[in-house]
């Protein structure tokens, strides 16, 4: 089997899950014996001796794909190469989302076709709105099956904002044109099927998954030997409920004082959760670490007792699973994808701040319960692996091409 | 000539609703969830009656009035009986009716269907107590066969039964202990003398409380001649067949649509085509068998699981922190001879409840899940201990407000 896929971004210079997410699935892929050519909108200037694949900008220098010769991951082994790679993140960040966005997804969308007709393949298959023109282009040319895999859609980043016409527009025609929608859990596939209209047979899910890595660390953070230490890290935006964490805490100090709220991250509500924590009176309880990168998350994970995310909108979210690997405690909100396949954790509605706090205090308040939490969570997370989702990929690609009903 | 022992065990426990932070000191009523969910004691209560009790009382008694060879048991926690005498005394009344047969017989059990064994011996010896009396009153019967909650048992159990006038005691027949010994014998508790040992079948037993309906079994379906037929097989090789099951197997565990009542209606007849086959209570059994030998059982043993032991209640730190916070509380509660807030404190060691925190459902088929009404066994542990942390402010408050210095006795078996 042999597969074009069509990406936006791949370790390590993703910005988001969604590289991630990509670079899992392939690799998951190629443990099957999936041929994956991997088509990225331009050259990046990275060291790609482990990986080979095709640059939307130059085609001409088409290398040929024999897929991973070394395991990626010793390449992030390191502390440096960690720094140098979320450094070059925040480069790739800018450069991503930045003005020319539109007109990028335009450009890689021409050469869609281009690359398709060089290459061989069975199926194609493409990773979110910013890859849809692209692959349309390279079906029509192939006039062979579509597949789009859908990490987010415009509803989960607009978080309760306008939705981008545009985007939705993109989003909704590759959907249309696609033979098979694969959403990356029931909650993206129902919005699929409610917001873009499309025919339920024709969406399948396939859940993330992680490859576990012990990142715990030696070394126990100052603070945590002397506080109980609840978390949020992430964007503080709409989609990830910055504002109901902060609910949620007013409410847990009036019964455990004795606890720090660490706020990890930035975005468009980082002045507004301030201002609103220091309304409550309760600033003197709240930690701002800013952007964090590398090291620094996992430092974050483990000082916490307790890790919280309250997305409002999480088509999948990954991050529960770091901090599992962290060893930490997980509290998260019923309205992400992994909930759907988490079961050792703590789980509320997001706008349910009474049961957040309910749950924030009970973990503080009963070791046992943070003990069974954390010992069932890390060999829940360890039973994760990307093989399982390649196999419904593969199986979802024979269907998709008649091999098997 | 062999002897079918059906004994039936019904419980319904007092689940606690979902309780917050939120409302401790505020709610003192723990178990009065009034939504359709299966945190409704009423509502469960009825629903398993419409499903599971009343059908099968109403086919058991036409059985006992078909057959009069045919003979069962029951053994019926109190705080199961208390809620029929709330939620639903038509149910009580059929049961009363099967037991007014006189070939029912009711077995003991603590009233509140605890662990308290393990715990308290005072403390399980009041709740046995109590189990009497309401027996007694309800049924105008006096067991004389001890059943402990969920099978757990052991030596120490069976010669503590022993003492108070107990002259039988039933047990799982789990491999383990058993070794080469079969089941289908009477057998004296290692320690003890004048108390016999009954213990499960668990294979004949589990074809039809687990496997009735199971499509994958290579016997499926099982029909009541087929059924007959294994039993047959016994005859000779044993003295008696102890088939002990959940009630709830009649309609609940196994639907209706699977069969079970039509198995259950014909399964009398069949076994007594065979001249040497015959139906016994556990007391007629103690007084027809002699015991074959000693059985050593010196750790706890159950009838949960592919275990057979006490993990499925004492297996993660939540539950014994949540066991363990309840009995520390005893010589308070009592001290406080507040009969309301006594019985609340043992409600709350119905062993369901630390059934519910259970995490290892996961690797141990979804028997657990099924029983449970909490989201996750996190959910159950955290309404649990605020429920707790409510009652022990309620028990200071109390103690507090007892001005007056006089010295309460408190019996010594309780410290």
């Amino acid at each position: 089997m042999k597969v074009l896929m069509f990406g936006w971004e791949f370790p390590p210079f993703n910005s988001g899950g969604l590289g991630t997410a990509c670079f899992g699935l392939t690799r998951g892929l190629s443990k099957h014996d999936v041929d994956v050519t991997f088509v990225l909108p331009r050259k990046v200037d990275i060291d790609v001796d482990f990986l080979k694949m095709v640059f939307g900008d130059e085609t001409k220098s088409v290398i040929k794909k024999q897929y991973f010769v070394n395991s990626p991951l010793q390449a992030y082994a390191t502390e440096e190469s960690y720094e140098y790679r979320l450094s070059e993140e925040e480069k790739k960040t800018k450069q991503i989302y930045g003005n020319n966005l539109f007109e990028e997804v335009e450009r890689y969308g021409a050469i869609g076709g281009q690359i398709a007709e060089q290459e061989e393949f069975d199926i194609i298959h493409a990773h979110d709105w910013l890859t849809y023109k692209a692959a349309i282009a390279a079906k029509k040319v192939s006039g062979k099956h579509l597949v789009v895999h859908v990490h987010a859609t415009e509803f989960d980043r607009g978080g309760g904002n306008e939705v981008n016409q545009y985007v939705y527009n993109i989003e909704k025609k590759g959907m249309e044109e696609a033979d098979t929608v694969i959403a990356v859990s029931n909650l993206t596939r129902n919005r699929i099927i409610e917001s873009y209209g499309i025919a339920p047979e024709k969406v399948r899910v396939v859940h993330n998954a992680v490859e576990f890595e012990n990142y715990a660390l030696d070394q126990m953070h100052e603070l945590k030997k002397t506080k109980k230490i609840v978390l949020f890290l992430g964007r503080l935006t709409l989609q990830k409920g910055p504002d109901y964490f902060v609910a949620a805490a007013k409410k847990v100090l009036e019964y455990y004082p004795d606890v720090i709220f660490v706020v990890a991250g930035s975005g468009d509500m980082e002045k507004a959760t301030i201002r609103r924590v220091a309304e409550l009176g309760i600033a003197d309880k709240f930690i701002f670490t800013g952007f964090l990168r590398g090291k620094d998350i996992h430092e974050a994970y483990q000082m916490a007792d307790l890790y919280v995310m309250p997305s409002v909108s999480e088509p999948f979210g990954i991050t529960p699973l770091e901090s599992l690997m962290c060893g930490t405690p997980v509290l998260i909100s019923h309205q992400s994808g992994v909930s759907e396949v988490l079961t050792h954790c703590l789980k509320t509605d997001f706008w349910n701040t009474d049961e957040m706090a309910n749950k924030i205090v009970s973990i503080l308040r009963h070791g046992e319960l943070h003990k069974t939490l954390k010992e069932n969570g890390v060999k829940e997370v360890k039973k994760f692996s990307w093989k399982e989702p390649a196999a419904r990929c593969i199986d979802i690609y024979d269907q998709t091409l008649g091999r098997k009903n | 000539m062999v002897s079918i022992c059906l004994y039936f065990q019904v419980h319904q426990p007092y689940r606690i609703k979902k309780y917050s932070i939120f409302d401790i000191g505020q709610d003192e009523n723990y178990f009065s969830d009034n939504s359709e969910t299966s945190v409704n004691n009423a509502f469960v209560l009825r629903k398993v009656a419409r499903k599971c009790y009343l059908p099968t009382n109403a086919l058991l008694l036409e059985l006992l009035d078909q057959h009069p060879e045919f003979k069962i048991s029951f053994s019926f926690s109190g705080v199961f009986l208390e809620q029929l005498e709330e939620f639903a005394p038509e149910v009580l009344e059929s049961f009363q009716k099967l037991v007014a047969t006189g070939r029912a017989e009711v077995l003991e059990e603590t009233y509140y269907h605890s662990l308290a064994f393990l715990y308290s011996k005072g403390e399980f010896r009041e709740q046995v107590r109590l189990h009497r009396e309401l027996i007694e009153r309800l049924f105008n019967v006096t067991p004389k066969v001890f059943r402990n909650t969920e099978l757990i048992y052991n030596n120490a159990i069976a010669k503590e039964v022993e003492s108070m006038g107990y002259k039988g005691i039933l047990a799982e027949g789990a491999d383990h202990i058993l070794g080469w010994k079969s089941p289908n014998f009477l057998y004296k508790p290692t320690g003890a003398n004048n108390i016999k040992l009954l213990l499960k079948n668990y294979k004949l037993s589990d074809d039809i409380a687990f496997r009735f309906s199971e499509k994958s079994w290579k016997e499926f379906p099982l029909t009541a001649p087929k059924y007959a037929k294994w039993v047959n097989a016994v005859n000779g090789n044993g003295d008696v067949i102890n088939l002990f099951m959940d009630y709830e197997t009649f309609g609940e565990h196994q639907w209706e649509d699977t069969g079970i009542f039509n198995f259950l209606k014909h399964l009398p007849t069949e076994i007594l085509k065979h001249p040497d086959n015959n139906f016994k209570t556990p007391s007629e059994i103690i007084e027809s068998y002699n015991h074959v030998g000693e059985c050593d059982v010196p750790h706890y043993i159950s009838w949960a699981d592919l275990e057979r032991d006490l993990s499925a209640w004492l297996g993660n730190d939540m539950q014994h922190a949540a066991i363990n916070r309840i009995y520390a509380l005893g010589f308070k509660v009592l001290k406080t001879k507040d009969k309301n807030l006594i019985h609340k404190w043992r409600k709350l060691q119905t062993s369901d409840h630390f059934y519910y925190m259970c995490t290892k459902w996961f690797s141990d088929g979804d028997v657990h899940k099924y029983f449970s009404p909490y989201d996750s066994p996190y959910d159950a542990f955290i309404s649990f201990m605020n429920v707790l942390h409510d009652l022990e402010i309620r028990i200071d408050n109390l103690s507090k407000n007892d001005s007056s210095s006089e010295i309460i006795e408190i019996s010594k078996e309780h410290l």
